[in-house]
Parts: C-alpha cells; structure tokens; sequence
C-alpha cells in the first residue's frame, strides 16, 4: 500500500477548487419537472380537442428540437448535450399549448423556428435569451397569420360522435381538409371584446352566447389547450411550488395583478368590465402564472424582483385585454416585461450581511 | 411548518453530512511516522523564524522557530528526535510551491520538555495568560490559523462583552470538532474559562449544530455550574460555522462588511482552540499535535486521530490502514472549502481539520453548462449576493462591476456552486477575480508610486536647474556689478 500512497502525484490529481461536493440539481432534472407539471393540463387538452391537438403538439415539440439541434450544429456547440437538456422541447411544448388545436403544421414549423431560432439561439442559446421564446413565437405567429391563430374549435372529445379520427386529423392539421364550419367557436375573450365593439355589452353578450354561465371551470369550451385545462394548469404550477422549481413571487403576484384591476372593474361597471372569475380561467392567465412569467431566463432573480414583474405582467394583460385591441394579453404583457427584468434586477439586489439596502457597510450601534 | 417554509427563505445549504461512522469511531493515536516536516508558517502571519541548527537534538515541545513580527506564531517539535534538515518542502496547497520547514528525525522516546505551567492563571493578569497561549504556539485550529494570543489581545483591547465558541463543525465528513467535544468538553471549557479571563468578556455562547446531540449533552454537562458559558444548539446547515453567520445566530448581531467582529463586541474562536488554550496554560503544552478526521470512500480506516503536526499525508493515510480503493482525490479540509492536494507528501498543519480521500465516484466530474438564471444561488448565498450576476461580470472581465456587487464580501463557502445546476464554478470565477482585482490594484500602486517617484525627480531636477540658474544669474549681476564697478572707477576721478 505504501507504493500506492507515494505514487499519488500531480498528474493523477487534476487540479480542483472547492466545493468537492455537489447537490445534485441538473439543467434536465429542472426542465423534465416542469414537463411533468404540464402532463395533466396536455393530456386533458389532448382529450377535449382530439387528433388534430396531439398532432400539432407533436409537430411542434418535434419542430423545436429540429430548429435546435440544427442551430447547435451551425453554432459548432454539442448538440448531443444541449440537445436532450429539455430546454427546446418545453419550448415547444409551451407554444403548442397557446396554439389553437386545430392550426395548419406550418404554423407549428413556423412558430418553432421563430422561437427556437429568432428568440433564443440568435441571442446566444440557453440562458442568453432577453425574451421568452414560446411568447415571442406565439405574438410574432398572432399578427402575421391572424385568420389560422384566431381559429379556434368548440371541445370535441376523443371517441366521442363527430370528432374526426387520425386520419382525418391528419389532413386537417396538414390543411388538406378545411375545419367543419359547425366546429369552430370563438374563445370567450374574443367573443365578448367582438360584442363590446359592436356595442353589445358582457350582460346581453354573455347571455345570449353562453347561456348565462359566464365562465366553464372544468374547461369545457373553445381555446388552446393551455387556456382550456386552467385548473390543471393551476394543479401543476403548485406541484412545482412545491418541488420548489419555481417559487411562490411570480405566480401569486400576477394572479393579483389580474384579480385587483378586475375585481374592482368589474363590482364598478359590470356591464363593460368581465368577472374576476372570466379573466383568471380565460386566455393564458394560469399558464402564464406558473409556467411562463417563472422562467427563469426572462425574469428577475430575487423575490423582490419577481413580484415586480408578475405584477406588472398581470396588470398589462388586464390592461391589455380590457383597453387594448386584442382580445388576449399575456404574451404582450410577458414580453413587455421581458423588457424590464434586467433593470428590476439591477435594483431589487437582496441585502449583502453587513451592508444596508444601498450596499453600504452597517453602521455601529453604540 | 412544511407549507409555511415554502414562503420562508434561508441562506446555507444542507449538504449531506456523511459524519458518521467515522465520527462514532473512538480516537485512534497515531504511532510515530519516522520523519516529520514541521512548515515555519503554518498560520497568519510572519512565517516563524527558526532558532535550532541542523544536527541539534531537540525535546518534544520544545521552540523550533519563534515568532518574529506582531502576528505570527512560534513552532514547537512534535516529538523528541534530532534536526536533520531546514529547508524548502512542497507546501500543503494546491499550488504545491515551496515553503520552509525543518525535519525531524524522531528518536522514538516522545520525551517532554519541562512543562512551564501557570499554577493559577485566574489570579495572572489577561497579559500574563495572553503571553503564554502566544508562547505555545496557539492558532484558530478552525481553519483560518491566526495568531490566538493576538485575537485575544483585540477582545481584550476592544472591550468584547461575549465569546462565541464555534463548535458548529458545518463541513461535511469533518468530526474531530465533535470527536473533541465529546471527549474532552471539561477541558474545552477549562480553555473557554480561560479565554473569557484573557479578554474580559461577561459570558461564552458555544455554538454547536444539533446533528452532534452527543457533543451538545456532553458540553451541556459539562458546562453545568458556569454561569456564564452558555451551551446553544444551532441548526445544521452551511455555513453556520462561518463567523458572520454564527454571531447572527447567537447574537442577532450583525457585523458591519468593513469591521471585525470585535467592532460589535464579539469574539469567535472554535473549540479546538479553547482545548489549545486549555493545554498551553493549565499544562504547559505547546500546539504540537491536534485531532484529524480521515474520511471519505477511499479511506480503509475513516476516523479521528491524534496527529504529530508535521506528518505527512502519506506516512498518516499509511499508519491509518493505507486506503481502501483508489484515491481520485485528496483533500485538506473539507469538500466545501477544503484544498486538493498536489500529491500526499506535504505534511499536516496545524490548521488541518481532516484528511479527505474521494474515489472517482464521489467527485464525478461534470461540464458545466450556460447559466440559466434560476437563481438558486442567490437563495443559498449566506451573504446575499447575487454569484449569477457576478459571475456573467467576470466572464465578460468587468471586475469592478463584480466588485460593486459585493465580490470583497465573498467568503468563499461554495454553497451557490454547490446548487448550481448547470454545474458553474462559481467559487473559481471569484477567486480568479479577487486575485486579478487584487494584483491590479498592487500594479496601480506600483505605477502610482513610480510616477510619484519620477514627479519627485522632475521636480528635483528642475529645482537643481532653476538653482543654477540662480546662482549664475547672481554671479553673472555680481561680474557685471564688478566690471560696472571697474568701468566707473576712472570715470569718478572725472567727475570728481
């Protein structure tokens, strides 16, 4: 053995800096977690909107890893290990669940491209991004092909009368056979902002379209598949609180965000402002939430910060949808954000032991 | 509350501690290795200067070196033997340079010197009791090495009003802080006693994380019937052993970034000192040998041992038992903080908590991968910094923006590289620009001073110029005055 010891020299001692331990958290075990958190809200959706959905998801999870292993290739990195760390498949998982469920494949080739290619590659890759892709996709998508995003189909469940089988999904979804006329619906946040434009207000509107119930919670009606399944988008956005991916700052304060502005719209002036109810199950409020205001790489780092900007994105998409000339707001408001979250970083820094809030060193008491 | 701590945030990280079974493993002593290598600076400081010759036979805890300056520490020999060699070793450090040291040859009768005992140091003045812990030797046996006598002059100087003992031992794999409060929590406090004598403060508060209940029952138990040192069991996490952080947990004071905790009339020193303390003054024993933890996977043997100061890794992993598998990596310290070793013949210093030995397995190497900006290591950093926010400064060499996130107030625990996911080395990245940050500010100097020094020149030259300029223009006037004078000599009989 002693032959042994002395032989222990340099060059089989790599040199090493300290910590010699590590945690154990990883990239990949992050991304796989907040792909599980989506699995019930997808899988519901998959059911509600049948074929067509599970084949745009498909394309477009498949487009994004495409557009990704590609550019990793022409950037000369790895692509191997960045390829499989999750990061392009929830991207593309994100944006097919804003997409409508019925859209053309182009739009999913189109959307993954801008997304994995414009938003995050083009500033560097993974972590370099200043906005977040699947928004920036989905906004860029929403006002150059306004007719096939704002398509959306009324629920038809798998295996239930009418909804179309694989095939038929296929050539729907490779736009070789239109969408039936009798399916398509508006989502109800179109809806009502179409009526309030025409001068019909919420109570006529709503009345009239929805037969008095203003707002599905189990999802039953028309809307991408992230907007449909809310409460179990809810569902796995506490899972991840609770696995602590993403902590409480973000989701709570643009829930608030929403809730406040509409809460007092709507107890002031029912008849032109929606229910709080209506905003919060509507659009992309919860995935918003819990899955795309929390991304780490597009928002601020401290809790500060992150209260900040969920606020502020959840107040813009109220703004947005109640003043503004879309219907839907959150992508606006995320990537308005977006904008900010350097500058909200640089002043939310958290206090450094010893120094006050200014980072200058603590006075002594005497 | 498992619900409420979702809103709570703490600093620290909780590794896994991997404490036992080694620290459950009774004290082993280390036979004689056959040569030792004592380094002359084994703390902060002046390195000590030697004062024994090559071929002098020496007795155990007798001065090899003394102090020289006003902070630094004397070595004793850990045995009796003879001085074979004074010079040039590879130092215990990553660097593996050359530092000084004096080998000793042992002859095998560990004799003692005569001990010079203090036989009431309560009744001595805080000087007296001061200038012996500076005579044996004594050293924060906590990792930092500085100078005790001198840290106990400041409490006293400063007027500290609480000691806080730091038992904490919140490196993963170390035991030999636990081991010794276990074993020996009456002489720890006999040292704490002392240490509140030479400083003058009012009480003790020792720290000691509650994943030790049985060093926190046996220092309770001990502790019974002083009044003034107080036991606290603290939680366990890292870096609760960190100065800063330990006072805010026993005190709830809060050491301001430019101050020393002495500012706010505190005072931290670990309990491996206090036993030190206890040694040097009630038994007249230098610092010549200090318990080592020996662990991890490689290791045949892991435990605490007591160790002659100046073994060598190689002969201490040897008389331990050798190892078990393949060593990938050895380590001085612990896997937080501690130091790799260039190879396993440095010695053991007096500020060597414990000997690590991972195998491949444990120190999997990984790649680091882009930061993704989840702020994981703002949650863990203990001093609230922001390590991402730093590191994407140093990456781009914007040092002095890095500075102004508060890069000086680094201490280097490895907690935010620890959670990072994507594997960065943050730790490495502050280091790199501390050192960078720290050498250009040598080299402003340096050319502040030179240019100082050519002002100084110019100006000398220049006054040398205008004065013989001076003087020639006076001898100039004075000449002309003269010729004047000259001139006008004849004209006066003239005009007269």
């Amino acid at each position: 053995m002693s032959q042994n010891i002395a032989q222990i020299t340099a060059p089989t001692m790599a040199p090493a800096v300290a910590p010699h331990a590590h945690g154990g958290g990883a990239v990949s075990r992050t991304m796989h977690l907040v792909q599980l958190a989506l699995v019930p809200a997808t899988l519901y959706g998959f059911w509600l909107y049948g074929w067509p959905a599970i084949i745009l998801w498909a394309l477009t999870v498949g487009f994004c890893l495409m557009w990704e292993g590609l550019s990793l290739r022409l950037s000369g990195q790895p692509a191997k290990r960045h390829l499989l760390d999750g990061s392009a498949v929830l991207t593309g998982w994100l944006l097919a669940l804003t997409l409508p469920p019925w859209a053309p494949w182009w739009v999913a080739l189109i959307g993954s491209f801008i997304a994995i290619v414009f938003a995050k590659q083009m500033f560097g890759g993974l972590g370099q991004n200043v906005f977040n892709p699947a928004m920036v996709a989905r906004v860029a998508l929403l006002v150059s092909f306004p007719v096939p995003l704002t398509l959306w189909v009324a629920p038809l469940p798998l295996f239930s009368a009418g909804a179309p089988g694989f095939l038929d999904s296929l050539h729907v979804i490779l736009g070789a056979a239109p969408i039936p006329d009798a399916v398509t619906s508006a989502s109800l946040l179109g809806y009502t902002k179409t009526e309030l434009s025409r001068g019909v207000d919420l109570l006529h509107s709503l009345g009239a379209a929805h037969g008095g119930t203003v707002v599905s919670w189990i999802g039953n009606r028309a809307g991408s598949l992230g907007e449909s399944a809310s409460l179990l988008i809810a569902l796995g956005g506490l899972a991840m609180l609770w696995l602590r991916v993403i902590s409480w700052h973000v989701p709570v304060a643009m829930l608030l965000g929403v809730v406040i502005p509409a809460a007092i719209g709507h107890s002031v002036n029912p008849v032109r402002y929606l229910d709080v109810a209506s905003h919060l199950l509507s659009g992309g409020v919860m995935l918003g939430a819990f899955f795309i205001a929390t991304d780490y790489v597009t928002s601020p780092s401290t809790g500060p910060g992150k209260l900040i900007f969920g606020a502020g994105v959840g107040f813009m998409t109220y703004v947005i949808r109640t003043w503004g000339g879309y219907p839907e707001g959150v992508a606006f408001a995320v990537l308005l954000m977006n904008t900010l979250s350097p500058v909200i970083d640089r002043f939310t820094p958290p206090r450094i032991l010893g120094r006050d809030r200014r980072g200058r060193p603590l006075e002594i008491k005497s | 509350m498992a619900f409420l701590d979702l809103f709570k945030s703490h600093w620290g990280v909780h590794p896994q501690d991997h404490k036992r079974p080694a620290a459950d493993v009774p004290v082993r002593r280390l036979p004689l290795s056959s040569r030792l290598t004592i380094p002359l600076s084994q703390h902060v400081g002046a390195s000590a200067r030697p004062r024994v010759l090559v071929g002098q036979k020496v007795l155990k805890g007798e001065c090899l070196a003394e102090a020289q300056g006003n902070i630094s520490a004397p070595i004793h020999a850990p045995t009796s033997g003879t001085v074979v060699a004074i010079g040039e070793i590879t130092a215990p450090h990553p660097s593996g340079l050359p530092m000084l040291a004096v080998t000793l040859e042992p002859d095998g009768e560990d004799r003692w010197t005569e001990p010079d005992v203090l036989t009431d140091p309560f009744s001595e003045s805080p000087q007296a009791v001061a200038k012996k812990v500076a005579e044996a030797g004594v050293v924060g046996l906590g990792g930092a090495t500085f100078p005790s006598a001198v840290k106990l002059a400041l409490g006293l100087r400063s007027k500290v009003d609480t000691l806080i003992i730091n038992g904490s031992e919140c490196e993963p794999y170390l035991s030999c802080d636990d081991r010794l409060m276990r074993d020996r929590a009456a002489d720890i406090l006999s040292g704490v006693r002392l240490m509140l004598h030479t400083t003058g403060a009012r009480e003790a508060r020792v720290g000691i994380e509650d994943n030790k209940p049985e060093a926190i029952k046996a220092m309770f138990d001990a502790a019974r019937g002083f009044g003034q040192i107080r036991i606290m069991p603290v939680p366990a996490r890292y870096p609760m052993g960190s100065d800063r952080q330990l006072i805010v947990e026993l005190t709830g004071r809060e050491v301001p970034s430019d101050s020393r905790a002495a500012d706010v009339g505190v005072l931290v020193n670990n309990v491996g000192t206090a036993h030190a303390v206890h040694q040097a003054v009630m038994l007249g024993r230098p610092l010549v040998s200090r318990l080592m933890t020996l662990n991890g996977g490689a290791m045949a043997y892991p435990g605490n041992y007591e160790v002659p100061i100046g073994t060598l890794v190689s002969d201490f992993v040897e008389l331990s038992g050798g190892f078990s598998a393949a060593p990938a990596r050895l380590i001085m310290g612990g896997p937080m903080m501690g130091n790799v070793l260039p190879h396993a013949r440095v010695p053991v210093v007096k500020g060597t908590a414990g000997i690590l030995a991972f195998t491949a397995a444990e120190v999997e190497e990984v790649e680091s991968r882009h930061c993704i900006r989840c702020g994981t290591c703002i949650r863990a950093c203990p001093m609230g910094l922001m390590p991402l926010e730093m590191a994407a400064h140093i990456r781009a060499d914007r040092l002095e923006d890095a500075a102004k996130l508060g890069l000086t107030d680094c201490i280097a625990c490895g907690c935010c590289a620890y959670v990072c996911p994507s594997r960065i080395p943050l730790v490495q990245y502050f280091y790199h620009a501390k050192g960078e940050l720290s050498a250009r500010e040598r080299s402003k100097l340096r050319q502040e001073a030179t240019r100082k020094m050519a002002a100084q020149r110019q100006d000398r030259l220049d006054r040398e110029a205008r004065e013989k300029a001076e003087i020639a223009a006076k001898r100039k006037a004075e000449r002309e005055a003269a010729k004047a004078a000259a001139a006008k000599q004849p004209g006066a009989g003239v005009e007269a």
